[in-house]
């Protein structure tokens, strides 16, 4: 049994942030964190954890907790760390090291209910279930993901039934005199419930950011300012500043919150002909953080002329332009924000476009209904199998196609059975000699 | 125990035949007790066996050396293998039957069976041993007949209630008595009963058809034998006819529903949704203005034609007035009226995978009794009950059962016990999660070695098995094993990718181009396969690709399935199950965790909880958590 950890707490700012630690190991893992003196059983103890190399970590409530007593019946902790996403990262990537795993979503109940500390009545809803892939799994998360996907995957699971329902149809009762159209049918609602989904999947990728946090790119010249530019806007010295140019040869990360949303924010190297290999290799990684990026910050400072491959950004799909430097004066380029990471002048009209732009590109979570990565791989599994079932070469091997298809979707809805099915045919057709 | 016989099979339908031979096959000192030994194998209903999804349970049948296969071969007047322009998989083969014929065959198969005695009586009364289970069973002779074990094929006798029009009377099989003395003992064992309806058309006298007003229907030439065992047809085959209802028929049968027993209300029975009767497709698809029917004679010697699809309950005169409007029938005279019959069976949700009834050890239920239709249907559980019982009788205990994975009878049999009847069972083809790989073509491959395990399987039809799976598992290994490269099989003539990479022969079989005569091209030696073993080579190759995308999910499941529940788990002791779902989870009983999935009803949840229990129970270790 692998040792899992989980951020107990809503990600983002908040005074504490908890981690919570489960599994066999958790005795050991407590202990190299820290400093090899276990807690006392259930009591609260300031410790400072620190990571295997020795540097500190956090200074961190600690609770150690026991099985079977614990939540999950396990061997479990709990890290009570200061907030912020750079120390949860940090204890993350220590307890990595350490050995254990990021939980699962639900992965910690799913062990309360199988070591019998939970009754079911209670974790209905968040268990992710027992290994198997059928029936049993991720009916749950309809639950989760509220109404509005129950009702969409139960349409289309209704509608898959129903063309299975004719494919099989036309196998068992070759001899019934069923319309002679309904193969033609079945192939071509097919395409059509395929391309539905494949539309509703596309449209759905907001959803997924809500989850995966946007990822905000700034690229411009050498010495254009992007790394005061990202200092500011973070409110702490996360990326070295220089007068010179280059000094940032690799991606700095910081991470904001925008409109609630978390985000990722990169610093990059600057974009011109490289003096030598090692920033070659940091204007090629610039230029791909920027095109993998869900919004780019194209910085062009006041009072020097733009640059050819700045430049060039712009017009591109989510590129804002920052005139940096305002404070030296000079002309604005046209449509841009101006700003001064110095003064702080316009540091807050870029925040708020900036959180404008995550809103649009990240829509109340409500309304995506494909949110969580099981939800689009359960509906693209389906969408393989109807594509298997377009270019079927025989009725029962299109048949199973659609089958498969609709046990891909039932992982969502809960299974359709073969009575289910039967029960569509004889609905709809006068079968029986 | 000093009993005179280890097995005492009741009832000699075809449940009842093929219980009895599979019982004495396994070794077993068997009795078949029947009203009338002249009537075994009689067909009751259609006079025909197989089809989709029936052809493969016949085909189940044969592999495992049970009668249904040889007996319809025997008695075979029109074969037609359907679905012949689909796949392999769901290809069913089908053969009217000779009824006369048939009663020979199967009486003949029966004699010819070693340990296996005939005797016509009524069972009366069953006598129960100290630990709840069956001792003996009581004659309407005043017989005591000790046995081992007991299988009960009552098929329609229990309490079945004749409806023809207004008249209502108690009967079994037409012209046969109610079982009244079974059911009151079956009754005293107190097992969950239920209701269901079926039907039959009425008879008509062949020589007043005009068959030159009537489509014809040749069967297949050459026919396919059912059985594995059978080299060759040799009875004369007949013609049917094709007609259909008209308007006027329609309007009659609208024009007569106060007098329907199925719309009065003196009819409360389910019936089967796949064989409505005609009022009922007249009723529910009033948009249509004809329904087909099948005119299959009954014998070659014999003048009664059996009119398919127009099954019914009317009046005696609203039938020969509905007759009379059909092309080609006009003159046709009715031999024997249709009518609907009503009958109690069993929960099967009773039953054990084993079909031994769960609350009466040794006893048996197998057949229409457990709320089947069907010849195969039976004739499958007949042969997995005898086997069992033969087992039971023997002192075993671990049940003789076959997967979901494995036979269109381990679906059967699951489906039974599982998830219970609401209407008179039909297989369907659609009901196999593995399709594609249990094929009518391949029983004998899945099943036949199974068979000798369990000592149903003669040696005549062994020795041919082995023979035919070892070319097969030859031919498949070399099909893996033996490659070419793409400039090979194109100068054979095969067009595939230049991509360098070489192909294995199966790999080059399922291209949908390879004709034959490339394919002898680039492997000579496929043309010296006998045609049995090139035929499955080239099945094979065509599901293989299918198959292996479907692995992932068959791997899941099979772990579901092989996950078993105790028989003496308390479901109400289990933390977290709901009171509904321990009701249902206790009725069904499910064997395993795949099964209990298949619970209708059961929620995720209570899988969860069910899975919980079970891996605490697996791991002693955990014990003191809970």
């Amino acid at each position: 049994m692998d040792t899992i950890f989980a951020l107990a707490t809503a990600p983002g700012r908040a005074a504490i942030a908890i981690i919570r630690l489960s599994g066999p190991a958790s005795r050991d893992l407590l202990k190299e964190l820290c400093g090899r003196v276990l807690p006392p059983p259930r009591k609260a103890a300031l410790r400072r954890l620190r990571a295997a190399g020795g540097a500190t970590l956090d200074e961190a409530v600690v609770l150690w907790l026991p099985g079977p007593g614990s939540y999950t019946g396990e061997d479990s902790a709990e890290l009570h760390l200061h907030g912020g996403a750079a120390v949860v990262a940090g204890v993350g990537e220590a307890l990595a090291t350490l050995g254990a795993r990021p939980a699962e979503p639900g992965e910690f109940t799913r062990r309360a209910v199988l070591n019998g500390r939970m009754d079911l009545t209670a974790a209905e809803g968040v268990i992710d279930l027992i290994e198997a892939e059928t029936a049993m799994q991720a009916r749950q998360a309809l639950a989760l993901a509220g109404g509005g996907l129950t009702a969409l995957c139960a349409e289309w699971a209704a509608r898959l039934t129903g063309l299975l329902a004719r494919q099989e149809a036309l196998i068992e009762f070759e001899d019934e005199g069923l319309p002679g159209s309904l193969e033609a049918e079945v192939a071509r609602a097919t395409a059509a419930l395929a391309a539905e989904m494949t539309d509703r999947l596309l449209a759905d990728e907001g959803g997924e950011r809500v989850r995966a946090g946007l990822d905000v790119a700034i690229l411009g010249a050498p010495n254009a300012g992007k790394s005061s530019l990202l200092n500011a806007l973070v409110g702490r010295e996360a990326a070295i500043v220089s007068a010179r140019a280059g000094t940032t040869r690799d991606i700095v990360e910081a991470r904001i919150v925008l409109a609630g949303l978390p985000a990722v924010l990169a610093d990059t190297a600057g974009l011109r002909e490289a003096g030598d290999e090692i920033e070659a290799e940091g204007v090629r990684r610039a230029l791909h953080r920027g095109e993998a990026a869900d919004i780019v910050l194209a910085v062009l400072p006041c009072g020097a002329p733009p640059d050819e491959a700045t430049l060039a950004l712009i017009g591109r799909r989510n590129c804002l332009i920052v005139a940096s430097k305002a404070d030296l004066g000079g002309p604005i380029p046209p449509g841009a924000l101006a700003v001064s990471a110095r003064t702080g002048d316009g540091i807050a009209v870029l925040r708020a476009r900036l959180e404008e732009e995550a809103v649009r590109l990240a829509p109340a979570s409500g309304a995506a209904l494909l949110a969580r990565p099981r939800h689009r791989a359960a509906v693209r599994d389906a969408l393989r199998w109807l594509g298997e079932a377009e270019a079927a070469p025989l009725p029962e091997l299109r048949a199973d196609a659609l089958r498969e298809a609709l046990r891909a979707l039932g992982r969502l809805t809960g299974r359709v059975d073969a009575e289910a099915v039967l029960d569509r045919v004889f609905a709809e057709f006068c079968i029986g000699k | 125990m000093g009993c005179a016989f280890d097995v005492v099979v009741v009832g000699g339908g075809h449940a009842g035949a093929e219980a009895a031979a599979a019982a004495a096959r396994c070794g077993a000192r068997t009795l078949l007790l029947t009203h009338r030994a002249d009537r075994l194998g009689e067909m009751s209903c259609n006079p025909a066996v197989g089809g989709v999804g029936k052809g493969h349970l016949v085909r189940e049948v044969d592999a495992l050396d049970g009668l249904m296969g040889r007996a319809a071969d025997a008695a075979g007047i029109h074969f037609k293998l359907l679905n012949r322009s689909k796949g392999p998989a769901v290809r069913g083969p089908r053969a009217q039957a000779d009824r006369a014929l048939y009663r020979t065959a199967i009486q003949d198969l029966l004699r010819a069976t070693p340990n296996l005695t005939i005797q016509e009586g009524a069972a009366e009364g069953l006598e129960r041993a100290r630990d709840g289970g069956i001792a003996a069973v009581l004659t309407g002779e005043g017989e005591r007949i000790g046995c081992g074990a007991l299988v009960v094929t009552a098929g329609t006798f229990l309490r079945g209630e004749i409806h023809l029009g207004p008249e209502r009377l108690p009967a079994g099989r037409h012209g046969d008595p109610a079982s009244v003395g079974l059911a009151l003992a079956l009754a005293a064992l107190d097992l969950p009963v239920c209701r269901l309806k079926t039907g039959t058309p009425p008879r008509l006298d062949g020589r007043t058809i005009d068959w030159a007003g009537i489509d014809a229907q040749p069967g297949d030439d050459p026919p396919e034998p059912l059985s594995w065992m059978t080299e060759r047809i040799t009875n004369p085959q007949v013609v049917c006819g094709i007609t259909a209802t008209t308007p006027e028929t329609h309007a009659l049968i609208r024009a007569s529903l106060d007098r329907a027993p199925i719309y009065t209300g003196q009819i409360q029975g389910a019936g089967p949704r796949y064989c409505p009767s005609i009022e009922d497709k007249v009723v529910r698809f009033a948009e249509r203005d004809r329904h087909q029917i099948f005119l299959e004679p009954e014998g070659i010697d014999d003048p009664t034609v059996y009119p398919n699809g127009i099954s019914t309950s009317l009046p005696r005169d609203v039938q020969e007035a509905v007759i009379a409007s059909i092309p080609g029938l006009e003159r046709a005279r009715i031999l024997r009226h249709g009518y609907a019959i009503e009958y109690d069976h069993l929960d099967p949700r009773a039953l054990r995978p084993s079909l031994e009834v769960r609350s009466v050890p040794r006893l048996f239920l197998a057949g229409q009794v457990n709320g089947t239709t069907g010849y195969e249907e039976a004739a499958a559980q007949g042969l997995l009950a005898g086997v069992n019982a033969a087992h039971r009788a023997s002192g075993g205990t671990e049940p003789r059962v076959l997967l979901r994975t494995e036979a269109y009878a381990g679906v059967l049999v699951d489906d039974l016990v599982t998830q219970g009847v609401t209407e008179p069972y039909r297989m369907l083809t659609a009901r196999a999660e593995h399709r594609l790989r249990l094929r009518a073509d391949n029983a004998g491959l899945r099943l036949t070695e199974r068979g000798l395990a369990w000592g149903c399987v003669g040696p005549e039809r062994a020795a041919r098995h082995r023979a035919f799976a070892a070319a097969i598992r030859d031919a498949l290994a070399r099909a893996r094993a033996e490659t070419a490269t793409p400039a090979a099989l194109a100068a054979a003539g095969l067009p595939v990718n230049q991509d360098g990479v070489p192909r294995t022969v199966l790999e080059v079989m399922a291209l949908p181009a390879a004709g034959a005569p490339a394919l002898e091209q680039a492997f000579p030696w496929l043309r010296d396969l006998a045609p049995g073993v090139r035929a499955q080579l080239e099945t094979e190759a065509l599901y293989a690709p299918y198959l292996a995308r479907q692995a992932a999910e068959f791997a899941a499941l099979e772990r579901e399935e092989r996950l078993r529940i105790p028989e003496d788990v308390d479901f109400a002791a289990i933390a977290g199950l709901s009171t509904e779902m321990r009701q249902r989870l206790s009725a069904a009983r499910p064997a395993t965790l795949g099964a209990a999935g298949r619970v209708p009803g059961v929620t995720p949840a209570a899988l969860v909880a069910l899975a919980g229990h079970l891996r605490r129970g697996a791991s002693p270790a955990r014990a003191g958590v809970a």
